[in-house]
């Protein structure tokens, strides 16, 4: 299994070397093969006899993340659709795509999307899904934008990108909740603590942040808004990504922890009213689409509302037909995505109000996509599959409970399913009956090649079987992913014809309602200017995107002023009050006068002295004056050395500083003047504020740290080894050139680095003009 | 411009400044058993030359004392290191310095130690590293 999931991947390592050869053989052709074998390999799992397969690899033990792929009745149904619509999808994609495409760079984000997909459905691992999650959203994000030079392709993948990954990174601290919990990191062990979890006090937090990823990644309102935009990804891609594969991914994240969530039924509410608000929204929305795909799109998103509500509903009935329509959706949707990019290959344009009378034009065409919307709609027929599921889920919806609001969905079921059934109607008749309009056409439309109606042709063969023998799937198949989502399901025998019962009166609601709001849509299209009106998603994305910018901006201007004293008061003024708190709260001030020496006179005058310079610093007005008055205080220190008996620091200070002052002196021609403090009162007070706060910090931190002595000086070490060890009475010389010697190996570094960077700066200087 | 009529300032300094690099010897022998080192000594001799400079103008001083100050650095920081690494040599670890008394036919009994050469590293960088930034800004004719 595992080379199931990892040779997409390896086989995109040599795509672009085989796509040189594009001239003579379309590079599709070689991708064709990859997913065509594995589905072949996991179609050899279908049997009634089917029993899951775990495997495991070792990745990195010691996190508990490892390579393990669980392959259950659930995962084998999407591997199914991946491996097998993928194949479809290449197929299509060989005549879809020109060679003048840049195809290697098509093929490798498809593989490694497939890669992705296919690590997702089969990991055991919650950080191994997690890993392959986010590769579908990068692989997703490369294909929506692959026409890059396209405003609305960057839009639509930035949008993609942005939304998948917050819910994708969301779904990752649910995981990590979920492995706090359970202390595990396999979903198949989480499945046998469910009591744990459910007695978390995390349940409410990982249920959210799970279904975030669940939703967004699933386009569930309001998150919907990404799955309209990616639209502007080729055809195949959005057949492929947008239909049947990735938007399913929180699908099976959702029925995936059924099993774990199903003693909690804040799930069930939640997942429920999002997917019959989705459906609702979705299908209502979609009718007022003029592009094909942007309608599809807005099918796609209304009809995972519908599987998600279903996976909500949790009964028997609703998982069961939760699994079929995801396998039912997959066929349908895929094929007419087909049958839209044939319309815009062969017509040239995707605007249904441009199109018309096209099914003498293109009579194959229009009989496919006959087929795909009309299974679509559920109409009431014994050979599309799309009727039996939408019927199973009204079924479904009937037998929830029977306070208030479980008596209203069913009628909102009925809801969506109308518009559901008024979209498809539109998406059929509108583009391929009613007048001609040849004359607006880019291109004079004709029948496609053959080669690009192969895959929609193998879907709707594969709409009609499903139609005519749903129970051929059912048994082998889809009883296995159900029973992997709800452990209760039994086999479900599903027949065209159960009688004259209330899911079917639903149904012919549908149809009949539907048609009239269909014929009569012309007239009742001013709803939309009502609902939604001024009301759009879109906008509010735009909106916060907009807002995070400018406020950020306002932010970063306010504080990053390229004034060096704005920065400078900003980070004494952080350390002044983190140093006051922290030592206030900890109580670390301390203010012993035990160990205090004598002051004699001289230090006091010495002292004085240099208060007196350092004071008078501030208010001298010119350059020469105020490195004078700077020299007194270094010499009062020198003195003060003195004083104290470190005859070695005392002659250092007194030639350092007698050097700096000629250095100052050197440079004085290139001194800037001193200019008149220009600041405003506040700016100054503020200043005075810092410097007199720092200062007394200091203080108080020298004292405290002088008041408290934790342990013995080593100095008397010093003192008793500089002769025996080191062979020489000056103790300050000993300590610098042998017992810590390296120290002064890398002062006299920084020296060497500064007197070269001064070269550096002062000879080499090009740009004069450069500040 | 006017000439200059500095000759009690030239024969004070060239005096002074044998003084003072005689006294910069000193202290860089003498550091390791009395006030001094390789810092103050390097200082001191920076000193001496930056008095020169002064009183008989730069050029005058490049004619007597041709040295490239910036290759001085190197130098001192290549002998310092040096010295580490010649503890390596007597399996020590690095920088470990020792010392030992010799006895030489005019001086009688002095003390050596490694420590000696490790300062005079410290010396040659310190000057070099004074004059060099002293004379990059003192000849910087922008």
């Amino acid at each position: 299994m595992i080379f199931a999931v990892l040779i997409p991947l390896l086989i995109a390592c040599f795509i672009p070397a085989l796509s040189k050869l594009k001239e003579k053989i379309h590079t599709g052709i070689f991708v064709f093969f990859i997913p065509f074998l594995i589905f072949l390999y996991f179609v050899t799992f279908i049997g009634n006899d089917f029993t899951p397969i775990m495997e495991h690899y070792n990745w990195i033990p010691s996190l508990g993340i490892n390579f393990d792929l669980y392959l259950d009745g659930l995962s084998l149904l999407f591997v199914l659709l991946i491996s097998g619509i993928g194949s479809l999808v290449v197929l299509y994609s060989i005549y879809y795509l020109d060679k003048s495409e840049r195809l290697g760079h098509f093929y490798v984000y498809l593989l490694m999307f497939m890669s992705a997909m296919l690590g997702v459905v089969l990991s055991d691992n919650i950080f191994v899904l997690y890993t392959f999650w986010e590769l579908t959203s990068i692989s997703s994000f490369l294909l929506i934008g692959y026409w890059h030079f396209k405003d609305r392709s960057r839009y639509g993948a930035l949008k993609s990108m942005l939304i998948t990954v917050f819910g994708g990174l969301s779904m990752l601290g649910g995981f990590i909740l979920l492995y706090v919990v359970t202390g595990t990191t396999s979903i198949q062990q989480m499945i046998t603590q469910v009591d744990f979890i459910l007695d978390s006090n995390y349940l409410p937090l990982i249920l959210g942040l799970l279904l975030l990823g669940a939703f967004t990644k699933s386009a569930q309102f309001p998150f919907h808004i990404w799955l309209p935009d990616a639209m502007e990804a080729p055809t195949p891609v959005s057949a492929y990504l947008h239909s049947a594969t990735m938007v399913k991914a929180g699908l099976f994240l959702v029925a995936r922890f059924s099993p774990i969530f199903s003693g909690y039924e804040a799930f069930f509410i939640i997942v429920s009213v999002f997917g019959i608000a989705t459906l609702c929204w979705g299908a209502y929305m979609s009718v007022r689409q003029t592009d094909l795909k942007a309608i599809l799109a807005f099918s796609t998103i209304s009809q995972l509302g519908m599987i998600m509500a279903m996976l909500g509903f949790g009964t028997k009935a609703a998982v069961f037909a939760a699994v079929f329509h995801i396998l039912n959706h997959a066929t349908f949707k895929g094929s007419l995505f087909m049958v839209a990019g044939i319309v815009d290959h062969e017509t040239g344009t995707r605007d249904i109000r441009k199109l018309g009378g096209l099914a003498t034009l293109m009579p194959i065409t229009a009989t496919l996509a006959m087929f795909g919307t009309f299974s679509m709609a559920g109409v009431p027929l014994p050979f599309l599959n799309g009727y039996y599921s939408k019927e199973l889920f009204f079924d479904a919806s009937l037998g929830l409970g029977a306070d208030f609001w479980s008596q209203t969905i069913p009628f909102l079921a009925v809801l969506g399913s109308i518009f559901t059934f008024v979209y498809s109607m539109y998406l059929f008749f509108g583009t391929f009956t009613g007048k001609k309009h040849l004359d607006k056409l880019p291109k004079k439309p004709h029948e496609a090649s053959i080669g690009m109606l192969i895959s929609p042709i193998i879907l709707v063969v594969g709409v009609i079987t499903i139609g005519l023998f749903p129970n051929m799937v059912n048994s082998s198949f889809l009883q296995h992913a159900a029973t992997a989502i709800n452990s209760s399901v039994t086999y479900k025998d599903v027949t065209f014809w159960h009688g004259f019962i209330p899911p079917f009166k639903m149904s012919l609601a549908v149809v009949g309602l539907g048609t009239v709001l269909f014929l009569t849509r012309k007239k009742w299209r001013g709803v939309y200017q009502v609902l939604p009106g001024k009301v759009s998603f879109n906008h509010v994305y735009d909106s916060i995107l907009n807002r995070i910018g400018q406020v950020s901006n306002r932010i970063t201007n306010y504080y990053m002023t390229g004034s060096l004293r704005t920065y400078m008061s900003l980070i004494l003024g952080t350390m002044l009050i983190v140093s006051f708190l922290f030592m206030f709260l900890t109580d670390g001030f301390a203010f012993s006068t035990n160990e205090l020496a004598d002051i004699s006179f001289i230090e006091v005058a010495v002292v004085g002295i240099m208060i007196i310079a350092a004071i008078a610093t501030i208010y001298m007005n010119h350059n020469v004056a105020a490195i004078l008055v700077v020299g007194v205080v270094g010499f009062g220190v020198a003195i003060l050395f003195v004083i104290y008996r470190a005859p070695d620091i005392a002659l250092t200070q007194l030639v350092i500083e007698t050097i700096t002052v000629a250095l100052f002196l050197l440079c004085f021609y290139h001194l800037p003047k001193l200019r008149k403090s220009s600041d405003t009162p506040r700016t100054k007070l503020m200043n005075a504020i810092i410097s007199i706060g720092f200062g007394t910090l200091i203080t108080l931190v020298a004292i405290s740290s002088h008041s408290s002595r934790w342990f013995e000086s080593i100095a008397n070490y010093f003192v008793e080894n500089s002769k025996p060890l080191g062979g020489g009475y000056n103790i300050v010389n000993v300590i610098l050139v042998d017992f810590r010697g390296l120290d002064t190996l890398f002062e006299i570094a920084v020296l060497g680095i500064a007197a070269l960077a001064i070269v550096g700066l002062i000879k080499y200087k090009k740009n004069k003009e450069a500040e | 411009m006017y000439k200059t009529n500095d000759l009690i300032l030239r024969t004070t300094a060239s005096l002074i400044a044998f003084i003072l690099l005689g006294f910069a010897v000193y202290l860089l022998l003498a550091g390791h058993n009395s006030p001094g080192g390789g810092f103050v000594g390097g200082l001191m001799t920076a000193g001496a030359i930056l008095l020169m400079n002064m009183s008989y103008g730069f050029k005058e001083v490049r004619k007597v004392l041709p040295i490239n100050y910036v290759k001085l650095i190197p130098a001192g920081l290549a002998i310092a290191v040096g010295t580490g690494i010649g503890s390596f040599l007597f399996q020590q670890p690095f920088l470990s310095q020792t010392y030992g008394y010799f006895h030489f036919p005019i001086f009688g009994e002095i003390e050596l130690a490694t420590a000696m050469i490790f300062d005079l590293g410290v010396y040659l960088t310190v000057v070099g590293v004074m004059m060099t930034i002293i004379l990059s800004i003192a000849n910087d004719t922008e």
